[in-house]
């Protein structure tokens, strides 16, 4: 499975050399900050890169595909709109994104009905009091707009939708060849070690032969939408799901709330009555178990976060070496530096998207299993802390 | 810290919940269970398959030793019914030729009788052609002399009845 996994990774790494190539062309040109729209949009400085990069982190409301200064020495952005979907004091909203004309530093108003939208990066901010023109404190907050409810299809809910639609196309499609044949054939002869290798290397280890079945569906779903997530994000499309916070918190609560809510007795009697310590411990244990109860989620989303964004952040902070050194190495010097910096990268966090997605996964099958494991109390205290070192260790 | 917690778009909690929650219910109807159900019964299948055939396999083992006993019994069967047909051959040869030695024996037996019995005729009809001939003799020998004739004849009879030949 694993050799599987890198063979994989190296024809996605010839895609990836020429998405890189594609990125790099990309970078050179677009222009967030209307600070920096001087010099035709270009991104050619040390601050234009970090805020290009610190841009894309964030979740944006249209698809932005590249950008090109016309014949006329226009600027023009190719790429599709989004519709917005806000919950303002008016009432629920509706309209599409090009309404912003790309504006992202609170330039343009969206006037709907008796509510006013601007966008100030990334965020959908309503104009409070019939104000016509925002204004903002010295911090760049501003003083009289607030933010609203915002369930716009943004990039990463676009992205999330098509990974659902391509996971029910092709796992459907699987799940249709076992109805006429017991081996499954061509795209699906690649799905179904996937499938079994959840089942037989996470979900049954940790949760337990006879109660793995119930929590498939949910670690299969997570799996796989992680893993096609970060993959995503390696394309030159930009997507970054995996690295919005908003989205792993949700992971991690649905993992959250799944071990809560499947947990026996003893789970709880291990949280607030400690067998087999003293009483004085028992009641000295009852807060470090509710904090370890929380603490679990918490890992498991900080840990996706973090390593989605750094590689975002190292890989984009690496396409950019071809500017930032073009003055030390010269063009074809910094270029080929970066390239190469880039495809090396790139490899690794293959590997890292895999990683994540097998890390998230497995821990929520290990919380799982804990929450509902049967256990003789004698042996069990160190148990579970074992399990979680072990993991580590295999991982760290 | 303060960033991330201002990152956080409680929108786009909102609907990766949404999603999420429909892409699970969707992918446990449509794909995760009739994937998971078939790779069970295929497995139970193999499973079952393998030990069918190490069923079989014993099962072959059984036939095979107990077609080794069979063939063995229909040797030492056959070999019985061999040495049984010799043993009879040889009491039937041992029977003829008894049986054809007695009659043998009493074919020899009658004709030393017929022998015996030929012999004593031939031999009392010889001595009475003897006693003819003897008394035909002295007869013509003595046939002047006739004084003593039947006296002669009498001591001839008694030597010849003394002589029994």
């Amino acid at each position: 499975m694993f050799r599987a996994y890198l063979k994989t990774a190296f024809i996605a790494l010839i895609f990836i050399a020429s998405a890189t190539a594609q990125a790099q062309d990309q970078i050179g040109d677009y222009a967030y900050d209307t600070a920096i729209i001087s010099d035709g949009g270009k991104i050619n400085t040390k601050p234009e890169i970090d805020s290009y990069i610190d841009h894309h982190l964030k979740d944006s409301h249209d698809f932005h595909l590249f950008s090109y200064t016309n014949d006329a020495g226009e600027r023009k952005h190719v790429g599709f709109p989004l519709p917005v979907i806000v919950w303002s004091t008016d009432g629920p909203k509706f309209f599409m994104s090009s309404e912003f004309h790309h504006d992202d530093d609170a330039q343009v108003l969206v006037n709907k009905g008796e509510a006013t939208f601007t966008k100030l990066h990334s965020k959908i901010y309503e104009l409070e009091g019939g104000a016509t023109s925002i204004n903002f404190d010295e911090e760049h907050h501003p003083t009289n707009a607030h933010r609203v409810f915002d369930m716009s299809i943004t990039k990463s809910v676009f992205g999330l939708i098509l990974i659902g639609a391509f996971m029910l196309l092709v796992f459907g499609g699987l799940a249709k060849q076992y109805k006429t044949k017991t081996i499954a054939t061509g795209f699906g002869r690649v799905l179904e070690p996937l499938v079994i290798y959840v089942r037989d290397e996470i979900a049954k280890p940790n949760i337990g032969e006879q109660k793995y079945r119930k929590f498939m569906g949910y670690l299969l779903t997570v799996f796989f939408l992680i893993w096609i997530g970060n993959l995503l994000g390696l394309t030159p499309f930009g997507f970054n799901i995996t690295g919005q916070i908003a989205v792993t918190v949700c992971l991690a609560l649905f993992t959250f709330f799944i071990v809560q809510f499947s947990a026996n007795k003893d789970y709880w009697m291990h949280i607030f009555w400690m067998p087999g310590v003293p009483v004085l411990m028992k009641i000295a244990l009852i807060p470090i178990e509710l904090i370890g109860l929380f603490t679990k989620p918490f890992s498991l989303l900080v840990r996706l976060f973090a390593n989605i964004t750094a590689g975002h952040v190292v890989v984009m902070g690496l396409i950019a070496l071809m500017i930032t050194l073009k003055e030390q190495f010269g063009v074809v010097g910094s270029t080929g530096l970066s390239l190469f910096l880039t495809l090396f990268l790139s490899v690794i966090e293959l590997l890292v998207a895999f990683l994540q997605a097998f890390i998230f996964t497995m821990l929520s099958a290990l919380f799982i299993g804990m929450a509902v494991a049967e256990h003789d109390h004698a042996e069990h205290a160190g148990a579970a802390e074992d399990d979680i070192d072990e993991v580590r260790e295999r991982f760290v | 810290m303060l960033d991330l917690i201002n990152d956080f778009s409680p929108g786009l909690f909102f609907m990766q919940a949404l999603i999420l929650i429909i892409l699970i219910a969707l992918m446990r109807k449509f794909a995760w269970r009739p994937i998971l159900d078939a790779l069970n019964t295929r497995e139970e299948g193999i499973a079952n398959a393998l030990a069918s055939a190490e069923q079989a396999k014993v099962e072959m083992a059984q036939l095979e030793a107990s077609n080794q006993a069979a063939a063995q019994e229909a040797r030492a069967q056959r070999d019985e019914m061999i040495k049984e047909a010799r043993e009879i051959k040889e009491k039937m040869i041992a029977d003829a030729a008894g049986q054809a030695q007695e009659k043998a024996d009493k074919i020899i037996a009658q004709a030393q009788d017929a022998i015996a019995a030929e012999k004593k005729a031939a031999l009392a009809d010889i001595k009475s052609q003897v006693a003819v001939l003897s008394v035909d003799i002295a007869e013509k020998v003595t046939r002047k002399e006739l004084s003593e004739k039947d006296a002669q004849h009498a001591l001839i009879e008694q030597l010849l009845a003394e002589a029994n030949i």
